[in-house]
């Protein structure tokens, strides 16, 4: 018995809101809906999030929606009732359940999704839509859940189903691992924030006599009495709660490098020391309540610079996602969709040359797998039929059909691409001029103080001590580093919006430097599913249709999916398994099928003779040899290209076009690009030669935009190499970037926006010098206190991290990012 | 004069047993979510009132 919730009083199925209507938002979830659901005036946009508001109306819950304003969470996917049967079994339990007695069982939970008032409240609400669940409670910081239930009223499937059914499905995974250090190094920070908040309060109040009576205590029992309980009361801070400095600068010193934390030592180590030997020499009172101060609010600033480190990426980052499709294969129906939608069990296609998104076992099908792009061996191993295969393997050949055995890692496959380093020689990017700042900023900074503590020592000595450790505590080159690193971090999720998914960092600046752009038609420029196609030619049989079909599917070039997509639309087509498939990028590709020799290409790869008298791109047809037709393709421009061309005209790119097809569509091409040179029938090779021509004039910064098919080679040698797809995973990792092919109209908005990332990254590093001239001028002068610099560091620190942030998010809205 | 140092000794022993007092609420745990306690205290009670009362 699982929830069964009825249907809602009123519901209306309402159509796609045609283009002059305002976009319709889900109450729900907050996503645009396509189609929307509605049910009591609220909208929605897809039965998930309707079911789950029923649910919540039924047990009195809608609360939920007024702490937040759309805090639910779309649930991706079909909901599968089998997918958490193995919770069933006496292992999992094991593994899961923390404590059991005969009326309750106890769980832990890690729910990535949570995020909001909202979430806690509903989370620890549960026992109102399941009466077996007696508590739930929620850890914010670490997003777990704490449930405890009756085994004997609920099972914990059934509350893991829930959980998913809401939307917070929980990351459930059988082997311990991690999570539990975290706790401890957390705790530590507080003990060291509290025990130097301690001394250093008592200390200050110690050290209230000898503000007030300026320096003179008569009575030498108290004035002694003070000092010592202010040289014991240091000690704890000292040694303890200040450890973190001198083991980091002590770490930094090992490797030859002075680090940020190596001036903040230098300057505790200075104040300790030469107040201990004042108050044991008895020449003094020493300086314990500055160096406390210094610890405490350094400590303090630090826990609260990562505090708001953290909420800066607080936000739906589980929403981000590689733009990878893959062909799943639900009941026999094959469904395009994207890699973070896959789960375990799932039937996935992988054509020629596409790679395997996650590790997988083969079902179906001739797999020839490359794991160049794993480790770098280029020799293909035949799989058979119940092997393993690892993601990131790239299929040469006919389609296969795999089985999901692990979901995709995201993170991994970035990884993979990062660490291509058998890819040829990295592209040389400019190294960003902040970089060789920063390793002498510590070696300045200790010169300038050292030349100013020797002036003090001349001049007036009591100013020796205040100046250098000021100085040494309010330059702060943490600035510098943070600058770039936080603007280009935002950034990139801003990019991964908009579904342009780069890299690394040193791809933006790259983008912010280009002048010249290169786009290779098909597939880039026009739609590869939108075409009108006409076939001319002898007629077909269905079986010889059928032929076609199946040696198209197996092609994952643009022309050859129009063909698939078109017979799929007139007629019902079966596909044959294909043999000895070959696929010649640029050509054509060939195969047997049924014992008959099926080929399709350009024309000179099926009749030897290249003819350019038509005015379409053409695909020949030929079954053992004997040429039976052609279809002729009329591509459809991209919506907004126009637009974007325009855009990238007024802002003197320079902008050329490659295509693989022959020129038919020259007049075409022509009008949306009236300047830029037009090549057509190029080779994979002919593209690569253009772009190495291009950049002789080492003037020129080349973009190059490509379908990663037949430019792999092209995309290399540019400054930056971007590949569009549209529902394939075939993966260049030759390019800097993957862009998803809908998005092709807002390359201006992107170069833009990379343009100004670079400008936010200057005006925040002249602030930050700024704001360092001014600190020291005041630090050496001796007009600033260490206590004061001690908290004007971390507030510096916060506000170019903040600056950066709202910079690059402004920028990112201005340009409808 | 000499209750001076009597006084001043025993206000940072009260003081040290403060320290002692924050040092034991880390240790519980007080200090591992500083989010979700300042939102729960918002909450109504009104929703469940028919069914069990959670238990902590």
């Amino acid at each position: 018995m699982f929830i069964f919730v009825p249907m809602p009083e009123t519901q209306t199925l309402i159509g796609k809101p045609s283009k002059q209507q305002k976009i319709i938002y889900c109450y729900h979830c907050g996503e645009a809906c396509d189609s929307s659901i509605e049910a009591d005036g609220y909208f929605f946009c897809c039965d998930g999030c309707s079911f789950v508001y029923s649910l919540l109306k039924e047990n009195g819950l809608c609360n939920y929606y007024d702490l937040s304003t759309t805090p639910g969470i779309k649930v991706k996917g079909k909901f599968n009732s089998d997918k958490f049967s193995f919770l069933d079994t006496t292992e999992a339990q094991q593994k899961l359940i923390s404590f059991k007695d005969e009326k309750q069982s106890q769980v832990n939970f890690y729910l990535p999704q949570m995020h909001c008032a909202s979430c806690i409240w509903l989370l620890e609400n549960l026992h109102s839509i399941q009466p077996g669940i007696l508590f739930s409670k929620t850890n914010f910081q670490r997003k777990e859940i704490f449930i405890g239930f009756d085994q004997n009223a609920t099972s914990l499937r059934k509350v893991v189903e829930l959980l998913a059914f809401i939307g917070y499905e929980p990351y459930i995974s059988l082997d311990d691992s991690e999570e539990k250090k975290t706790k401890k190094t957390n705790r530590k920070q507080f003990y060291k924030i509290g025990v130097a908040a301690f001394c250093f309060s008592n200390i200050m109040m110690l050290s209230f006599p000898e503000y007030f009576s300026s320096g003179n205590i008569d009575e030498q029992t108290l004035k002694q009495l003070f000092s010592c309980l202010n040289l014991l009361l240091a000690l704890p801070v000292f040694f303890y709660s200040a450890s973190e400095f001198f083991v980091s600068a002590y770490k930094g010193l090992q490797q030859k490098w002075l680090n940020i934390d190596a001036p903040i030592a230098l300057s505790i180590l200075m104040a300790f020391s030469r107040s201990t030997y004042e108050v044991l020499s008895g020449a003094g009172t020493g300086y314990f309540d500055s160096m406390a101060g210094i610890v405490f609010f350094m400590l303090i600033g630090r826990w609260f610079q990562n505090k708001t480190y953290d909420s800066f990426s607080f936000d739906r980052d589980y929403k981000s996602y590689f733009p990878l499709g893959i062909t799943k294969i639900e009941n026999g129906i094959e469904v395009p969709s994207t890699i973070s939608s896959l789960k375990k069990n799932d039937h996935i296609i992988v054509r020629h040359m596409e790679m395997v998104p996650a590790d997988s076992v083969l079902i179906k099908g001739e797999a020839s797998i490359d794991y160049s792009f794993v480790s770098g061996e280029n020799t293909p191993v035949l799989k058979r039929k119940g092997e393993l295969i690892y993601a990131g393997a790239k299929q040469l050949g006919g389609s296969i059909e795999l089985m999901v055995i692990k979901t995709v890692n995201q993170s991994y496959i970035t990884q993979l691409w990062n660490n291509n380093d058998f890819y040829g020689d990295q592209k040389n990017r400019d190294q960003s001029f902040i970089h060789p700042w920063s390793r002498y900023f510590t070696v300045v900074l200790l010169s300038l103080a050292a030349i100013a503590g020797i002036y003090w020592a001349f001049a007036d000595p009591k100013n020796i001590l205040p100046a250098i450790s000021s100085a040494l505590i309010v330059a702060c080159p943490c600035s510098l580093l943070l600058s770039s690193t936080f603007t280009f971090g935002n950034m990139l999720r801003y990019f991964g919006k908009n579904n342009l998914y780069l890299k690394n960092a040193s791809v933006i600046e790259a983008l912010s430097r280009v002048n010249t752009i290169v786009f290779d038609k098909t597939g880039t420029l026009t739609y590869t599913s939108n075409a009108s196609i006409d076939y001319s030619g002898g007629p077909l049989t269905d079986d010889e249709k059928n032929y076609i079909y199946s040696l198209a599917k197996d092609s994952a070039h643009p022309l050859s999916r129009l063909i698939k997509d078109h017979f799929l639309q007139t007629n019902t087509a079966t596909s044959y398994p294909v043999l000895h498939f070959k696929e010649f990028p640029g050509k054509g590709a060939e195969g047997i099928i049924d014992g008959r020799n099926v080929k399709i290409g350009s024309s000179q790869f099926i009749t030897g003779y290249s003819d350019n008298k038509n005015s379409a791109a053409e695909v020949w047809i030929s079954i053992d040899n004997d040429v039976k037709g052609l279809f002729m393709i009329h591509n459809l421009y991209r919506k907004g290209v126009k637009e974007m061309v325009k855009l990238l005209g007024v802002k003197r790119y320079q902008l050329h076009i490659l295509s693989g097809d022959n020129d038919s569509e020259k007049k075409q091409i022509q009008r949306l690009f009236p300047l830029a040179p037009l090549l057509f029938n190029q080779s994979p090779e002919d593209k690569l030669r253009y772009i190495r021509e291009l950049k002789e004039d080492s003037s020129k910064r080349v973009l190059m935009l490509g379908d990663g098919l037949n430019d792999a080679g092209a995309l290399k040698q540019s400054d930056v190499g971007i590949a569009v797809t549209e529902n394939t995973s075939q993966f260049t990792p030759a390019s800097d970037g993957i862009l998803d092919s809908r998005n092709v109209n807002k390359l201006d908005a992107f170069l833009s926006y990379a343009k100004a990332g670079k400008r936010v990254v200057l005006v925040s590093w002249i602030i930050s010098i700024l704001y360092n001239f001014i600190g020291l001028s005041f630090a050496l002068t001796a007009n600033l206190s260490p206590m004061v610099a001690a908290i004007l560091m971390p507030v510096s620190s916060i506000t170019i991290v903040t600056f950066v942030t709202i910079a690059t998010s402004i920028a990112a809205k201005k340009r409808g990012l | 004069m000499s209750v001076l140092i009597v006084l001043v000794i025993v206000s940072v022993i009260v003081a040290g047993g403060f320290l002692i007092a924050f040092i034991w609420s880390v240790k519980k745990g007080q200090y591992d979510d500083d989010y979700a306690p300042s939102v729960r205290i918002l909450f109504d009670d009104t929703v469940s009132t028919e069914n069990k009362n959670p238990k902590k």
